[in-house]
């Protein structure tokens, strides 16, 4: 296999040709930040965080889609790479609404964690309208909740949902300020062939994308004191469950009182 | 059949035959896209879901093309398509005030279709053409320093 070697923070390296500077710098404990790449499922350089300075490049280059060259200089941690970073995310938050403390991802979130770890004290350019509004969220799924306000666009689950669950219901719409990940037609996601598999939640970085929050319902059924409450983690509850109490394998359970849960304000 | 054939059956003869060439070929999208924009005068939904099926491009991607470019739309288009220049110059000299007769005299706001197709009217950032400004054209017939009570006579022009 043919090598490449390169001096990353002053430490030579000789990694696999066609390896990105990312990789590289992994393969010596340099950490180098990243939003939207996902080893093996999204690499398009969209969101500019894991920039990094390359002797002689006219500017500095996205480590997560630059591959490595022979000789290569790279600063990962330069005064001109971490003001573009914190520029780069400075931009981002000024397009995001900031509840955090009340936001599903709080202390669970890339952005937030990042925004920390690059002690983000100010947000000069907060716009003055935000690009979507709380009528913009789609709560029409008794699974996914999707708040395209929180949304950093780095396409994760558009590319898990086409590349591992090969659905595809969601995509990247419209341009500029008005970009939003959806399903085509303005449709809800439950007017798609969502599976509901939650792949897309999982990855993304915000709380753009979050399961339905039933905590609420189970505090409830465990204060009925008619209610006999079991308890079973997914996948497939409703076979299970149907199951235990000795259905055909395979039915799916259903209450009498069931039906699909209402849309939240 | 008797309802009345509103179709360019010869247009459409041949999307036929692009889609045939560009069966399960999903590089073929934006040509494909662009010749039922040409001969439809915009992307009805159902070539949308034809697009989608017969090229093997998810449609939720067609339509994250069809929403991303300026030359696609979504909705029929007027007869006469009239761009009002809101870059700089023409900002300065005037044009918010030209924009607001001709939404005014056309009764729909910018980026719209009249109700009975005869105007669609838009927005657009510099047309190169600044020395004149405010510009307004018209099936690409341009206007010169347009001022707001010049547009009823000019929008009458246009059936
Ligand atoms: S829940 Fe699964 S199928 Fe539905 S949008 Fe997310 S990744 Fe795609
Ligand atoms: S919803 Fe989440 S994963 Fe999807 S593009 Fe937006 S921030 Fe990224
Ligand atoms: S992680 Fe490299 S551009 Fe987003
Ligand atoms: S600003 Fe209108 S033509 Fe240049």
């Amino acid at each position: 296999m043919a090598t490449v070697s390169l001096t990353i923070d002053n430490v030579k390296v000789e990694v696999e040709q066609g390896s990105t500077i990312l990789e590289a710098a992994k393969q010596i404990g340099v950490n180098i930040p990243t939003l939207c790449y996902m080893k093996d499922i999204n690499a398009i350089g969209a969101c500019r965080i894991c920039v990094v300075e390359v002797q002689g490049a006219r500017a500095l280059q996205a480590a997560c889609v630059s591959p490595v060259a022979e000789g290569m200089v790279v600063k990962t941690n330069s005064a001109a790479v971490r003001a573009s970073r914190k520029m780069t995310l400075e931009l981002i938050q000024s397009n995001h609404p900031q509840e955090c403390n009340t936001c599903q991802r709080n202390t669970n979130c890339e952005l937030q964690a990042l925004s920390e770890a690059m002690a983000l004290g100010d947000i000069r350019f907060v716009r003055p309208a935000q690009s979507h509004s709380k009528d913009d969220i789609d709560n029409s799924s008794p699974s996914i909740v999707r708040d395209p306000r929180k949304c950093i666009l780095c396409r994760r689950c558009v590319a898990v949902c086409e590349k591992v669950q090969g659905v595809k219901c969601i995509s990247t719409m419209n341009r500029g300020f008005e970009t939003v990940v959806a399903p085509p037609f303005n449709q809800s996601l439950n007017d798609v062939n969502c599976a509901m598999c939650g792949q897309c939640s999982l990855v993304c970085p915000t709380g753009a994308i979050v399961e339905v929050d039933d905590t609420g319902k189970v505090w409830r059924a465990l204060d009925d004191a008619n209610k006999h409450v079991v308890v079973q983690t997914a996948p497939a509850v409703r076979v299970a469950i149907a199951e235990e109490f000795g259905m055909e394998p395979g039915t799916l359970a259903q209450a009498s009182w069931w039906q699909p849960s209402p849309p939240r304000l | 059949m008797g309802a009345e054939c509103k179709c360019n059956c010869e247009q459409d003869k041949s999307l036929d035959a692009l889609f045939a060439q560009n069966k399960g070929n999903p590089n073929g999208l934006i040509v494909v896209m662009a010749a039922i924009q040409e001969s439809q005068g915009y992307l009805p939904k159902d070539y949308l879901v034809k697009t989608a099926e017969e090229l093997g491009v998810p449609l939720s991607d067609v339509y994250g093309v069809a929403t991303f470019y300026a030359a696609f739309s979504l909705r029929p288009r007027g007869r006469h398509s009239v761009n009002l220049c809101l870059g700089t110059a023409c900002y300065v000299k005037g044009a918010p005030e030209v924009q607001a007769m001709l939404e005014k005299e056309m009764g729909i706001k910018a980026g719209n279709t009249t109700e009975d197709r005869r105007f669609s009217l838009d927005l657009v950032r510099c047309l190169g053409a600044c020395g004149i400004a405010p510009v307004l054209t018209v099936n690409g017939e341009v206007y010169p320093r347009m001022s707001s009570d010049k547009v009823s006579e000019i929008i009458a022009k246009y059936e």
